[in-house]
């Protein structure tokens, strides 16, 4: 997480200038490529992004899903449309945040009972995480494309 | 909601319903009527959670806070009627 320290030091661990002296100073420029974001912050805002990701699905699901109980035509449509190149790419991507989610949501239940709270093991879980929600998408991607 | 996505990513893996009426009888199947019903109200409780929190992080104006997580748990409520309609009150 980026702390609001003032001291030197740790703003410069985290790849920033130091803090202006005054607001003659402004405007700061930072440099994106020196930001460092630790592996665990990664997990935490990717975990976010795809909830925000995943919410916004919710209501496509339910009309595919009300499409297809339709009856036989409305069942057609769907299957149809699930064929397109664009919505299996987008039924990736919510693969992708589903199995994210979940991994990096479990990570946090964990952490919060005190399993892998330590920055080893919390940095390791991260990198499962962050890999794992990955090559779901991967498996999903071969078993659609 | 975890248990019950494994179980239909099995089930459409092992089974996949390939029909409208095979698809149609394994949804109203009691049972997987009662879990798919009880997955939508923890689905759309976790989403009202999830969005609250972030809305709360990044929108700070009160008139707009109060009007957009208003609008999100209207539209939530509603995604919760419209699944209750397509599931249980449907004839055939």
């Amino acid at each position: 997480m980026l702390s609001t320290s003032t001291t030197s030091q740790s703003a410069e661990r985290q790849g920033l200038p130091p803090m202006p002296q005054s607001r003659k100073s402004r405007p700061v420029f930072l440099n994106p490529a020196r930001i460092q974001l630790p592996v665990g912050a990664l997990t935490s805002i990717t975990h976010r992004i795809s909830g925000v990701l995943l919410a916004f699905g919710i209501p496509f699901l339910i009309y595919l899903m009300d499409m297809s109980l339709e009856g036989p035509s409305g069942y057609g449509r769907v299957a149809a449309m699930l064929d397109v190149l664009w919505v299996k790419g987008a039924v990736i991507v919510l693969t992708w945040a589903l199995a994210h989610h979940v991994l990096a949501g479990i990570r946090h239940l964990l952490s919060d009972v005190d399993v892998g709270s330590q920055l080893p093991a919390a940095r390791r879980s991260a990198w499962i995480a962050n890999i794992g929600g990955v090559c779901v998408a991967l498996l999903a991607a071969t078993v659609l494309l | 909601m975890l248990l019950f996505v494994v179980y239909c990513l099995v089930h459409f893996l092992a089974d996949p319903p390939h029909s409208y009426p095979a698809w149609h009888a394994w949804i109203t199947a009691s049972g997987i009527r009662m879990a798919t019903t009880l997955f939508f109200a923890a689905l759309l409780a976790h989403a009202w959670i999830g969005l609250h929190d972030v809305l709360m992080d990044y929108v700070h104006r009160t008139a707009i806070r109060v009007g957009v997580l208003a609008l999100t748990g209207f539209g939530l409520t509603a995604i919760g009627f419209w699944v209750v309609r397509i599931l249980w009150l449907r004839q055939g």
